[in-house]
């Protein structure tokens, strides 16, 4: 029982983390039919920006001690951050929550990436073939990778959770069973919020605004809003930029969890197209759906039990899922006729 | 323009194909080997070409960059530039400063990316195009026993970089190729005793293990140490290369019954799973009234340092690490902080006594033939490299040296400074018989 | 640009091409790339381009999943060897066979779907597949550390004669490493390129092409697509596990990330780098590609140092350091520079930039030449 409910929390964690990742390339492919690529470095820049933020703020004041020096040879240098030297406490305390606190830096900055990708290039690639698609914006991804390694090199660069919420917490304890048996970390748990609110945000957005409602009409038909004499391009570029903020946001809070390096983007390149197709392309609900469905299908069939019936399972279980579901459902989970069929 | 044309008959197959035939049979002058030499890519210049071949881009990019300012260190200080580093404590005095052999040593380099492919298409390369007459480096052991095998068939000599599967020098062992790192065999030798002095002999152990070669050795190899020492194993579970997130197979650990936890994952896998172990609470968890311990047997300084704090206090075994305090370790560490400003790892100290080993090895042998330098590379006993004396045995071209035990540094006094040593193992610990690993040297293949 | 050709021309065409790539030895030389490896590769990764470029150039099928047959047809030709014997024959007849019956299950199954639907569906089973060779297949595949031949192996019909020399796959004495292997690969590609020709001229190129086109249409004239996607999708398997078998013949050796979906989508980068549906393009991509993998990763400080001596000192340090960052460890980044200059500036790929300086030549020469038809197929 307990290892069920251990396995369903990852699931739901893991699928935060899908969905959260598959939205805005969903949000990409619905609104302005391009197969964005870029997408898993957009979700890399938002980490870096966590990573950056930290590096700024952990910017040191080099003291040189002469009386002690390196292996090497070297006089040794103390190091003390600016912001814990100059601002006492609260320079500490913004250190320790530099992760979510990085989310302030990463809206702007993912904002602008957004806005300078979509006019600057994806805006000359919208009446072309989906191959021409790929090839730049796989390009344009290849490019920012290699920038953001040749800036920080090509090893993981940790970034710790605050420290109230690095640990784990006992949930079994709370709901009853005995302690210690159901232990989640807290970072995790908050992953899951953020997802979740997130998502909301983005669906209560498209929902509720007069914005929103235009998007979801140039969805389903985009030729008959634009005779409506709506400048639907200028919306694109909105549209854009908030897929962008979406990707990055996943990045940043995901950091704790997965050390960021220049790679990370294409590790979950995949997977996030995965998730978008089995979901529906163009679908929202749908990316969600899928991504919670492979997110939990994939904590079950990692354990031993099941992996004991059917040895590497787990290995491929994501794939084979959406092989299934796309055979007994042409267009996945809730798609659309028409979109990216031909 | 008409799009419908005739389709594929017998007669237009035949008149092509005989056009194909005569277009073949006219460059034949090109298909000519011209290899006079005594042996393949002979030197006859005054100068000698190397071949580096490491990883610069993919996961282990940062590692490769450094194996590769060791080889360029290693080329100066062979050359006679520079403050001579090991050349000075290395207990042979065969290398003058002077080249190798009265010939300069110059270099080209390629990247391996990792992957089999690429790796032996950059070495075929270096050995096709450039003239290397010997090939080394690279980050891993499927990249290292691939190109092992290559040089073997082309016949030029393999100096192994940073591998730490039992099949290098095991069951895939050539006799052009030599390894100076430690192997998972070693590991599970050199970490048990202290691992036994730490928690003791009553435990349960718990294996995550990276699904491919090298985590199996290396499970088998710890496995094996830790229950001939009275541990019992709870399970043993194999993960996905790169699964990102590993939650899904630490939650089972929780309610295990183990009390530790064995991460046989190296590189990324590494960084993340044991990230994540520590946020699950392992590190700080008690299990039967002990404390919960995680041990991960291969250790790279590099890759701890993308793990933070998660490393405080974990156990793991490592080649080599550079606040060692003998003579050959502290003139490495000088000569190589002097030139760039930070310490050197596990895998640029193995890169850079393999190419010393490889350069004195052609100088007491008199030239670069594979079949001779080898035979002067097998048996000899050397001391001043950083692991006190060593052997290279001849039986499986293996080196055999202490080993080192580390734990991640409760206090790090800078951002190199992750690991602590523990205890250095002695080589006659760590010794085995050479059959024990199976595998067939073979001859040596001068490539000619 | 090839359309407009008559049979003849067709057959000049070809030649003038059996030429070019036979004397790739030559005229490749000055540039750093006349060496066997090299060009072997060039033939092999052009044929696999030009196999995906049938599906892909002709029916618009975007396949993100062309690697598993690439890896299908490495692994039987090791296996060729390792029971067989070191003949690269049956090593490429077993590998084509076996990956036209993987192309046949996959396509059959994936081809029910259109679209990026079809495109995801080839790429499950290709992650499957590297997945699985990569860890619990290992007895069949031998996982990371990848499939050789070995000296133990049975070899049946040449096992006994040769038990101490190096296991190079030979054709009737002929080594096929070095400049024997670039050879046997020319040839076939040259084959390769013919059949694939042949396949465009074809009224069955023709069918292909109109499913690209409209297939609804297709339907209405009473035509059924399937049998002509799923035909073409299992020559164009075949077509990759015969680049696998090559990889081999010339390298022993079977890897699992042959697989991987780098791999998939790296045929994808070079047939439309080159430009799809034309029967050049996809061979100048793959050259093309290859070239920076294995030439521009080789470039470090010393030979930027050696390229750009001709500089003043205070000159070449920052000249050096530049360039330094596009070529060495950053040849990444002169590829991705690359994808996105050559899509955004020439939409056709590389062969609509030969055809525009084709066109620029027959401006200057002949003015009444119209120009309009010389769009890349497609």
């Amino acid at each position: 029982m307990d290892v069920i409910l251990l396995q369903l929390l990852n699931g739901l964690d893991k699928g935060g983390a899908y969905a959260l990742i598959a939205l805005g390339l969903t949000l990409i492919f619905g609104t302005l039919g391009v197969v964005n690529f870029a997408h898993g470095a957009l979700f890399m820049l938002g980490a870096f920006c966590a990573v950056s933020f930290n590096a700024l703020l952990s910017l040191e004041l080099v003291t040189i001690d002469p009386e002690k020096t390196t292996a090497w040879g070297t006089p040794l240098e103390i190091r003390t951050p600016y912001v814990e030297a100059y601002m006492g406490d609260f320079g500490h305390w913004i250190l320790n929550y530099s992760v979510p606190v990085s989310i302030l830096l990463a809206i702007p900055v993912m904002l602008l990436v957004g806005f300078i990708m979509e006019r600057g290039l994806i805006k000359h690639f919208y009446n072309r073939a989906h191959a021409d698609q790929i090839l730049v914006t796989f390009g344009l991804a290849i490019v920012l990778q290699e920038i953001i390694k040749s800036i920080f090199g090509a090893n993981p660069i940790p970034q710790a959770a605050p420290e109230t919420v690095r640990g784990a917490a006992d949930i079994g304890a709370a709901l009853g069973f005995d302690p210690g048996v159901i232990v989640y970390p807290y970072w995790r748990m908050v992953y899951l919020g953020f997802a979740a609110a997130i998502i909301a945000a983005v669906f209560a957005f498209l929902q509720f605004t007069t914005f929103g409602m235009v998007v979801r009409a140039g969805m389903a038909d985009r030729h008959t809003v634009g005779l409506l004499g709506i400048n639907i391009e200028r919306r694109f570029t909105i549209v854009f930029a908030i897929a962008a903020v979406v990707a990055g946001l996943a990045g940043v809070m995901y950091t704790p969890i997965l050390p960021p390096d220049y790679h990370m983007g294409m590790d979950f390149l995949v997977l996030s197209f995965v998730v978008v197709v089995v979901g529906g392309m163009g679908s929202l609900p749908g990316a969600v759906a899928a991504g919670f469905l492979l997110g939990i299908l994939q904590s079950f069939a990692s354990m031993n039990e099941v992996k004991a019936i059917l040895p590497g399972i787990d290995q491929i279980i994501i794939y084979l899922v959406a092989v299934v579901i796309l055979l007994v459902r042409p267009r996945g989970l809730m798609g659309r006729k028409g979109v990216m069929e031909s | 323009m008409s799009l419908i044309r005739k389709p594929l008959n017998r007669r237009s197959i035949l008149r092509a194909g005989a056009m194909g035939g005569a277009a073949l049979a006219t460059p034949t002058i090109f298909t000519s080997k011209a290899w006079s030499a005594g042996y393949l890519n002979e030197p006859t210049g005054s100068e000698v070409v190397l071949g580096f071949n490491v990883p610069q881009t993919g996961a282990y990019a940062d590692e490769g960059a450094d194996e590769l300012r060791a080889y360029q260190l290693a080329v100066k200080h062979i050359n006679g530039e520079g403050d001579g580093g090991m050349l000075n404590t290395f207990s042979s005095k065969a290398l003058q400063g002077n080249g190798v052999n009265g010939k300069k040593v110059t270099y080209v380099t390629g990247d391996t990316q990792t992957k089999s492919d690429a790796a032996r298409a950059s070495a075929k390369r270096m050995i096709e195009k450039d003239g290397a007459v010997m090939i080394t480096g690279g980050s891993s052991s499927g990249v290292a026993i691939a190109v092992q095998s290559l040089c073997q068939e082309a016949g030029v000599i393999f100096m192994a970089g940073l591998t730490h599967s039992n099949d290098t020098t095991g069951k895939d062992k050539r006799a052009n190729g030599f390894r100076h790192f430690f192997n998972t065999e070693m590991s599970g030798a050199a970490l048990a005793p202290v691992l036994k002095n730490a928690f003791g002999t009553d435990r349960t152990a718990y294996h995550l293990t990276a699904d491919y070669t090298w985590g199996w050795s290396q499970e088998g190899s710890i496995k094996k140490y830790t229950e001939g020492m009275g541990w019992k194993t709870a399970a043993a579970v194999r993960t996905p290369l790169g699964a990102g997130d590993f939650s899904q197979y630490i939650t089972p650990v929780l309610n295990s019954g183990a009390d530790v936890l064995v991460l046989n994952h190296y590189g990324k896998d590494m960084v993340n799973s044991l990230t994540q172990a520590v946020q699950f609470g392992l590190r700080d968890k008690q299990v039967n009234g002990k404390d919960f311990a995680i041990v991960v047997p291969l250790y790279s300084r590099l890759m701890a340092q993308g793990a933070g704090e998660n490393v405080k206090g974990i156990f793991g075994s490592t080649n080599w690490h550079w606040s060692l305090q003998d003579e050959g370790s502290k003139a490495f560490v000088k000569s190589f902080g002097q030139e760039y400003g930070f310490p050197p790892s596990q895998a640029a100290h193995t890169c850079y006594v393999q190419a010393l080993l490889y350069a004195d090895a052609a100088q007491r042998a008199g030239t670069f033939e594979p079949c001779a330098l080898g035979a002067a590379l097998e048996g000899f006993e050397f001391d001043g490299m950083g692991n006190g004396p060593t052997l290279y045995r001849a039986e499986d071209h293996q080196c055999f040296k202490d080993v080192l035990v580390v734990k991640g540094k409760e206090n790090p006094s800078s951002q190199f400074d992750v690991l602590e040593v523990v205890e250095v193992t002695p080589r006659a610990q760590v010794e085995y018989p050479a059959d024990l690993l199976g595998g067939d040297l073979g001859a040596c293949n001068n490539g000619v | 640009m090839t359309t407009k050709l008559s049979p003849t021309g067709d057959l000049i065409f070809f030649a003038v091409f059996a030429v070019a790539v036979l004397t790739m030895p030559v005229w490749l030389a000055p540039v750093g790339a006349g060496y066997p490896d090299l060009l072997q590769k060039f033939a092999i990764f052009g044929l696999f381009a030009t196999g995906f470029n049938l599906l892909f150039g002709l029916t618009g099928y975007l396949s993100f999943g062309h690697a598993a047959f690439l890896g299908v047809g490495s692994y039987t030709a090791v296996w060729s060897f390792k029971l067989l014997g070191m003949n690269p024959i049956p090593a490429a007849i077993l590998a084509v066979a076996t990956s036209g019956v993987f192309a046949l299950a996959i396509g059959y199954v994936s081809l029910r779907r259109s679209g990026i639907y079809f495109s995801i569906l080839t790429l499950a089973f290709a992650q499957m597949s590297y997945n699985l060779a990569y860890s619990v297949l290992t007895p069949i595949t031998n996982g990371e550390t990848g499939l050789r031949v070995l000296q133990s192996d049975p070899r049946l019909f040449d096992g006994a004669s040769e038990s101490t020399g190096p296991l190079i796959s030979n054709l009737f004495g002929v080594e096929m490493t070095g400049w024997g292997g670039f050879y046997f690969c020319a040839v076939v590609l040259l084959v390769g390129f013919f059949i694939a020709q042949r396949i465009f001229r074809s009224p069955f190129g023709i069918m292909l092409r109109a499913v690209k086109t409209n297939q609804n249409r297709m339907t209405y004239t009473g035509l059924n697509p399937r049998p002509y996607t799923l035909a073409v999708f299992v020559i164009s398997g075949m077509y990759a596990g015969l680049a696998g078998a090559l990889m081999c013949i010339t390298d022993p050796l079977a890897g699992a990330e042959r697989m991987q979906w780098t791999a998939s989508g790296e045929v994808v980068l070079m047939t439309i780098l080159g430009g799809a549906g034309t029967l050049l393009g996809p061979i100048f991509g793959a050259a093309l590609i290859k070239y920076f993998e294995n030439i521009f990763s080789a470039f470090n400080e010393q030979t930027l140092h050696e390229i750009f001596s001709f500089l003043p000192d205070f000159l070449e340090a920052p000249v050096v350091s530049i360039a330094g960052l596009f070529v060495g460890e950053g040849w990444h980044l002169t590829l991705g520079v690359l994808f996105m200059l050559i899509v955004i500036f020439l939409p056709g790929g590389i062969m609509e930039g030969v055809s525009r300086i084709g066109r620029l030549f027959k401006r200057g020469s002949s003015k009444a030449e119209p120009n309009r038809q010389t769009a890349p197929a497609e």
